[in-house]
């Protein structure tokens, strides 16, 4: 202070306190200011800020609900989930992620194609989400990720419930998979009854069944911290199981019924002709689901399109094949109906037709002729003359009217989706297509050539109409929808097409009657099967073309080659008094109906109306085969 | 001098009072300052997950902190007048000193490691700079001369430079404005006021260059936080909705989802008032700002009294920087200022500032009391 200079001591108090006054002021006002912004905070915008606090701390975590199990008619359990062990990144709470996977490559075995998969998910899924980088972990590593997982940010161990099909390839063709939801679905399905699922029904009932199998997922609120850890579960509303499927199909006939095939390719549908419960459903060859839950790699899938067996195609509602004289079961009946008609009147089958003006021979089958044949012996012996004649009796166009009742050229309406319709030709059909309906395919109608095709589940169908007095029933797989958690079964209603129109109900019994001589008679051309039958079967043989033999030459098996040869095919139904069951069997490339398919129904037909069992039951396919 | 007040005191009091000034501490701004040193006991074990260690451990620098506002409010103005070049001088030492290992050791630089402890030059500088431009002015006529404020600038500009250097851009704003407070309360021509604002608003794109990008990026988010909340805006968002959701009564004491479920940043030492918001609600936040307020006004209050020119330029500085670091922290908590590493005062857990805003505040008792006992 010794150095001070003259000061005006008053004059510097004045202005250093008024200084310090505005000082004061601008103290004042923002210290205002700042409890203004105080109670806006906590006052006005407390609401707000208390929702977004909340949300902040509470997450909702979807918990998916376990998928309905199928189930065959005895308990037999066709498809199941079980638990498997997942490991699962949460992208955006790993920091360095190639540090992290070489990390986690010493707790658990990583292949090439695991962090192959890994990486195209992480470029496409949101950060946020959790990626699988592992599944189907063993205990053992379960246990080591376990310990290890604190050690680790963004890491999750999750036991996640995956679809296993322990009869492997059995019925796989009705009963579908489920595979993961892809994008197409992902526009189509409502996201919120999906969250946390990652799996849909593709095919088959897995398909047609979505909605009671699905379940409803359930949620859990858990509160967690700013680094996405769960820390305690606040609310938890439980997820609700699928329904379980009951389903008509009886997995041993089913086995037989595949085991019957063997290697051939073809189909086998066996109905009960009373209420359209589908018994069996076989279509050969077979394939194994349990691949394509996982996503099937691109290799065995090339494999199973290359196929020239073709297995991935249902040929049970997608294989669509000529009748050929199976449809005499059917048009027999035709000419019974027949106004004009007289079925007992005998003609004569010299073995070829021709139809004035035409030159064109149709051959019968048997190249000497049948001789005198009247409907009867037509039938049982399946002579194609007789029923040439016939077609060209009814016309195009009364076939087609005859054969729509029976569910030709339409769905069966079977609860699988995207069944075929067949197709029955008319002349309409070809007018609207600018052509001209040429009499020699209304010929051929008549032993089921031509333009006509089937599936085999409409042979099926429409041969369970013949066997239950002509009223045919909605063909069903799913017998009952069972509740998880009550047990409360509701069982589908059957459901019946109006009835074959006959004019007199008699004609039915007459018809029955030919089919049954055609299998128990020594002419009849399922003899084969009927001669040592301890029960009644009525049945019609089918040989259809594939390739067709050019005029003035004859078809022989030995030289045509394999793929070329005819489509064996049988339709039949049994006790023929008292029917319990319809089968149709398509061989393809099979060669005789006789020798090729109607084998295989008897064998159905033993199993079903006598309880023997001629097949080595399905066996189960472990878990294991589901791990790669 | 004009100081009639102690006269509405009956006799005891005024011997009570006798013996808080014999202790030369001011009476309501310790008791101010023990309430918030006890505040921030719970608070501090609320925000650090009841770690009983860091409570402690905040107990123990409180109590330096006490004991350092003691024995500097035993040192006579006159004395601190004398030393403020010295200190001044050493203060700017030990900067280089930082500076240079920084460079050596090619990294940024805060801490001095003398053999056993810790230690941050900077924040000498909060009280070196106030006492070196205080002592300066004083010795002259007020308001100064032009000449004389640009060489004051120039003094309080080089330490702000080299913190900047270091980069805490905090400590640097703190120490900026500490003298930036005494040239105003020297008297500094609102001209020369006015040109400078002119010449900040002119610099400020240059400065915007100048700056990091998470500087910039801090000072874009108080504009407009929502623009990337999960980045930038994802701290005061955070420290918005602690403080919000706190609403009138608060969640109470140790219920803090904001704080324990980490969503708050530093939530025990920057951001600790956004706990003490959520837990207590704007009843607590009222109070806890009545609290730095009485200590900000008793400040200004001792400015206003202090006799000579030195102890008032330096008890209003240190009084508004106090007041400048509570209402900095606040605003950054509830989202009106930039977020810039400034904690609250004696509620923030950790750091070295609790001993050199102990020291400011042993300080104005000093010149408080010492006034008193020589008249």
């Amino acid at each position: 202070m010794l150095n001070i200079p003259i000061k005006d001591h008053f004059r510097e108090t004045r202005l250093f306190n008024a200084r310090l006054s505005i000082i004061g002021i601008v103290v004042i006002t923002l210290i205002l200011a700042l409890l203004a912004r105080l109670v806006y905070l906590q006052v006005f915008a407390h609401r707000h800020y208390e929702t977004l606090s909340q949300a902040n701390r509470v997450k909702p975590v979807p918990i998916q609900p376990p998928r309905g199990m199928i189930f065959d008619r005895n308990g037999v359990i066709l498809a199941q989930n079980y638990p498997v062990y997942t490991l699962e990144i949460i992208p955006e709470q790993v920091d360095d992620m190639n540090a992290l996977l070489e990390e986690l490559g010493r707790v658990v075995n990583l292949n090439e194609a695991d962090l192959k998969n890994f990486r195209k998910l992480l470029r496409e899924r949101p950060q946020f989400e959790n990626i699988v980088l592992r599944s189907h972990l063993t205990e053992e590593e379960a246990a080591r990720l376990a310990v290890k997982r604190p050690y680790f940010n963004g890491v999750e161990l999750e036991a996640r419930l995956r679809r296993h099909y322990p009869l492997a390839g059995l019925g796989v063709h009705f009963l579908g998979y489920v595979g993961r939801i892809n994008e197409q679905e992902l526009e189509k399905i409502d996201k919120t009854s999906y969250r946390g699922v990652d799996y849909i029904g593709k095919l088959g009932i897995e398909a047609s069944y979505e909605k009671q199998l699905l379940g409803q997922v359930g949620v859990e609120k858990v509160e967690t911290n700013a680094h996405g850890r769960s820390l305690r579960i606040l609310e938890r509303i439980s997820p609700v199981a699928g329904k379980n499927l009951i389903l008509n199909i009886d997995a041993k006939l089913q086995a037989l019924a595949e085991q019957a095939l063997g290697k051939r390719r073809g189909a086998v549908i066996a109905l009960n002709p009373a209420t359209g419960a589908v018994l069996a459903f076989a279509s050969t060859p077979v394939y194994d689901p349990n691949p394509f839950i996982k996503g099937i790699d691109p290799d065995s899938y090339q494999t199973l399109t290359n196929d020239p067996d073709k297995p991935l195609i249902n040929r049970g509602i997608n294989g669509q094949y000529a009748p050929g004289s199976t449809i005499k079961a059917f048009l027999g009946l035709a000419a019974l109906e027949l106004d004009g008609f007289e079925p007992d009147a005998p003609i004569v089958c010299p073995g070829w037709f021709t139809l004035p003006p035409n030159s064109h021979v149709f051959r019968d089958w048997k190249k000497a002729g049948h001789g005198a044949v009247n409907l009867h012996d037509a039938v049982v012996q399946s002579c194609d003359v007789y029923f040439y004649k016939l077609a060209v009796a009814m016309d195009i166009d009364g076939i087609k009217r005859f054969l729509a009742p029976f569910g030709f050229g339409s769905k069966t309406g079977v609860d699988l989706m995207n069944e075929n319709e067949g197709f029955l030709p008319s002349r309409e059909w070809r007018a609207a297509r600018g052509e001209k309906w040429y009499p020699g395919e209304t010929v051929v109608s008549g032993i089921g050539q031509g333009p006509i095709l089937a599936t085999p589940l409409q042979l099926a169908s429409a041969t369970s109409a013949l066997a239950n007095q002509g009223i045919r029933m909605k063909p069903q797989l799913v017998h009952a929808i069972v509740d998880a958690k009550t047990q409360a079964v509701r069982e589908i209603a059957t459901e019946a097409f109006t009835p074959i129109p006959l004019k007199d109900k008699r004609h039915l019994a007459t018809q029955i009657q030919n089919l049954t001589d055609a299998v128990h008679t020594n002419k009849g051309t399922a003899y084969g099967i009927g001669h040592n039958a301890l029960y009644k079967i009525a049945g019609k043989t089918g040989t259809a073309q594939v390739k067709s033999v050019p005029q003035g030459q004859t078809y022989s098996e030995k030289t045509t080659p394999e793929r070329l040869r005819d489509h064996a095919l049988f339709v039949s139904f049994a006790p023929a008094d008292e029917p319990k069951v319809a089968v149709a069997v398509v061989v393809e490339n099979g060669g005789h109906g006789s020798s090729a398919a109607a084998p295989i129904a008897r064998k159905i037909m033993d199993y079903v109306v006598l309880g023997k069992i001629t097949a080595t039951p399905p066996v189960a396919a472990p878990l294991q085969e589901n791990i790669e | 001098m004009n100081d009639n007040k102690t006269s509405v005191f009956n006799n005891d009091q005024r011997a009570i009072d006798m013996n808080w000034e014999r202790m030369h501490l001011d009476k309501s701004m310790f008791f101010a300052l023990v309430s918030l040193a006890m505040i921030s006991l719970f608070v501090v074990y609320s925000a650090s997950a009841a770690d009983l260690d860091a409570t402690l451990n905040h107990l123990m620098r409180l109590m330096i902190g006490f004991t350092v506002l003691f024995v500097v409010a035993q040192i006579r103005p006159e004395n601190l007048e004398r030393w403020s070049p010295y200190i001044f001088i050493g203060g700017m030492i030990l900067l280089i000193a930082v500076l240079a290992i920084g460079v050596i050791g090619k990294g940024a630089q805060r801490w001095l490691y003398l053999g056993f402890i810790k230690f941050q030059p900077a924040e000498i500088m909060k009280l070196a700079v106030p006492m070196m431009l205080s002592w300066y002015l004083a010795r002259n006529i007020l308001p100064p001369t032009l000449l004389r404020l640009v060489t004051a600038f120039i003094m309080m500009a080089i330490p702000t430079y080299m913190i900047i250097k270091q980069p805490d851009l905090g400590t640097a704003l703190l120490v900026f404005s500490a003298g930036i407070f005494v040239l105003f309360l020297a008297g500094m021509r609102w001209r020369i006021i006015i040109l400078l604002l002119v010449g900040v608003a002119v610099a400020a794109p240059f400065a915007w260059n100048y700056l990091h990008d998470y500087q910039r990026q801090r000072v874009l988010t108080l504009i407009n936080p929502e623009a990337d909340p999960l980045g930038s805006g994802y701290h005061t968002i955070q420290s918005m909705i602690a403080v919000g959701s706190g609403g009138v009564y608060g969640k109470g004491w140790l219920n803090s989802s904001q704080a324990h479920l980490d969503y708050l940043p530093e939530s025990s030492t920057d951001f600790i008032f956004a706990v003490f918001a959520e837990e207590f609600g704007l009843i607590g936040s009222l109070l806890l700002v009545v609290i730095y307020a009485i200590i900000v006004t008793r400040g200004i209050l001792i400015a206003y009294l202090a006799k000579d020119t030195y102890t008032r330029l330096l008890a209003g500085s240190l009084s508004l920087t106090f007041f400048f670091y509570f209402f900095v922290n606040m605003g950054m908590v509830t989202g009106i200022l930039p977020i810039v590493g400034i904690p609250l005062p004696i509620m923030s857990y950790g750091g070295s500032s609790i001993v050199t805003v102990m020291a400011g505040l042993g300080i104005l008792m000093s010149i408080q009391t010492h006034r008193k006992i020589t008249e």
